[in-house]
């Protein structure tokens, strides 16, 4: 891609081009600093952002986009120290082996995302949210999180159900933000995989009767998880009722399974605001 | 240029598209010079803008849910209870994703895509499961490459609801295969994130399994 010939292009039909581009000096700046610092954006990704930014009808403020990556390096943060905290536990909580193995592989995944999500708002000229104190049996609730595998393992699919519904809540809001849409779109896939996984290894142990999935807005955990799940039964999208929808026969159990639900940052923070020492 | 007038006012009705920028439009045209040889120009058309990557997604659940109607069909040999009722939710999952994007879209989608699946061996789990491996993390990568191409903020937070589940199915297939091995370093780097990639990848990748051929020139890229 020649950037100087699409610049002239674009010029010959929109002559205030070089003026839209300063008007979003800034965004384009903190971009760049990203791509430039993480390795994220080759070029003509990057270039591909800018025009984007300079053109986009409704494209993410920077205000916005620091906020939401705040917002998530919040959730790692909790998500790295929880299992951090499991592991240091040794096999007095995680037997060895398979499970061993599998906690440690997640545990890996949420402290680089922490590490991300700092780099990537300080390259865009920001400090990153510092790191709250955390309370892991969440006031009590539960008291046995770092003796009790079932509990441990209950907390952690709560914790990763919830960050991917937590991503997905706030995804539309960086509609049009190009690599750090991008990121946080890869960041909410991995979550998924990791609730997944967590899931299965539940309902390997008899912990819980759940699927990779979520069916309805159960939790197989109990009511002291469940504003996790709610709305997750929803089945209907965009209008479109998904049971049985087109003469096929998609249950109800399987409409709703069929798409996750995103929340709100305010019921996200509700959810975790137990977790977090005040 | 990127679609008819006529035509592009009767898909934005339908699904109340505001309409992709001109900008856009017009960088996606002065890029065509360098990058139209990794696009087929014959087949059928997805369309341009948020129509196009819904139609994108919509030929990518057809393929999915074809493949698991076989295999729901005529399930490998030694295949478990639990394999069944797992492989059987996800089959009605990809059919729900791909009902409706059909039901969506509406005059604006696509036709049905025939496949051609003769290079599996329906009757042996390795060679189903490493197919659905390579479906599912397929699909992952390509709603996470397309989001950035997304205009309308409604059509992302959709998308976002799908590729969790895919995901998820991606994660479950891949512990059958190799517990474990749910988000191995070959779908997830050194900052803990997953794989991405933009259509041309993705249609060339689907294309030994797609008979129909896909015109995907008119994308935002």
């Amino acid at each position: 891609m020649q950037f100087q010939h699409i610049f002239n292009e674009i010029k010959k039909v929109d002559p205030e081009l070089p003026e839209r581009l300063s008007d979003r000096r800034t965004a384009m700046k903190s971009f760049a600093g990203i791509g430039a610092k993480i390795g994220l954006a080759a070029m003509p990704f990057l270039i591909g952002s800018i025009f984007k930014k300079a053109y986009a009808q409704s494209g993410p403020s920077q205000g916005v986009v620091l906020d939401v990556l705040n917002y998530a390096l919040t959730l790692e943060y909790l998500e790295a120290e929880f299992y951090a905290m499991g592991i240091a536990k040794g096999t007095a909580l995680v037997p060895a082996g398979a499970p061993a193995n599998a906690i440690k592989t997640i545990g890996d995944h949420e402290t680089a995302h922490v590490n991300f999500l700092k780099t990537a708002i300080t390259a865009a000229g920001a400090t990153p949210v510092a790191k709250p104190a955390f309370d892991f049996t969440a006031g009590g609730a539960f008291a046995d999180v770092f003796t009790n595998y079932a509990t441990f393992l209950a907390v952690a699919q709560t914790f990763e159900d919830t960050g991917v519904r937590a991503y997905k809540g706030r995804a539309a809001e960086i509609t049009g933000g190009g690599d750090v849409l991008t990121a946080a779109l890869n960041i909410h896939s991995v979550e998924a995989r990791h609730a997944a996984h967590i899931r299965s290894m539940r309902k390997a142990n008899n912990f819980g009767n759940v699927k990779p999935w979520i069916t309805g807005k159960e939790s197989g955990i109990g009511a002291v998880v469940q504003a996790s799940y709610d709305g997750e039964e929803l089945s209907t999208q965009a209008g479109v009722t998904i049971v049985n929808i087109n003469g096929t026969n998609i249950s109800a159990a399987a409409a709703t399974e069929a798409f996750d639900e995103g929340l709100t940052k305010e019921q996200v923070l509700a959810i975790v605001g137990p977790f977090i020492v005040q | 240029m990127i679609q008819k007038p006529s035509d592009a006012y009767s898909r934005r009705k339908f699904l109340g598209i505001a309409g992709a920028a001109a900008g856009i439009m017009v960088l996606a045209s002065s890029c065509d010079k360098d990058d139209d040889s990794m696009m087929p120009n014959e087949g059928v058309d997805l369309g341009s803008g948020d129509v196009g990557i819904l139609n994108y997604a919509y030929a990518l659940e057809q393929l999915e849910a074809a493949f698991y109607t076989k295999v729901a069909e005529s399930p490998y040999s030694g295949i478990t209870a639990s394999e069944t009722a797992l492989l059987t939710d996800i089959r009605d999952h990809e059919i729900a994703h791909r009902e409706f994007f059909k039901t969506a879209l509406g005059n604006a989608a696509i036709t049905n895509l025939e496949f051609n699946f003769s290079s599996i061996d329906f009757g042996s789990r390795n060679s189903v499961l490493a197919t659905a491996k390579a479906f599912e993390d397929l699909g992952v990568s390509a709603y996470n490459g397309a989001g950035k191409l997304i205009t309308t903020p409604d059509y992302l937070t959709l998308a976002g609801k799908i590729v969790s589940v895919e995901a998820r199915h991606a994660a479950y297939i891949r512990d059958l295969i190799n517990n474990g091995s749910f988000a191995d370093n070959t779908v997830i780097d050194s900052n803990g994130l997953d794989t991405s990639r933009m259509p041309a990848e993705v249609l060339a990748i689907a294309a030994g399994f797609v008979k129909t051929k896909i015109n995907a020139s008119n994308l935002p890229r």
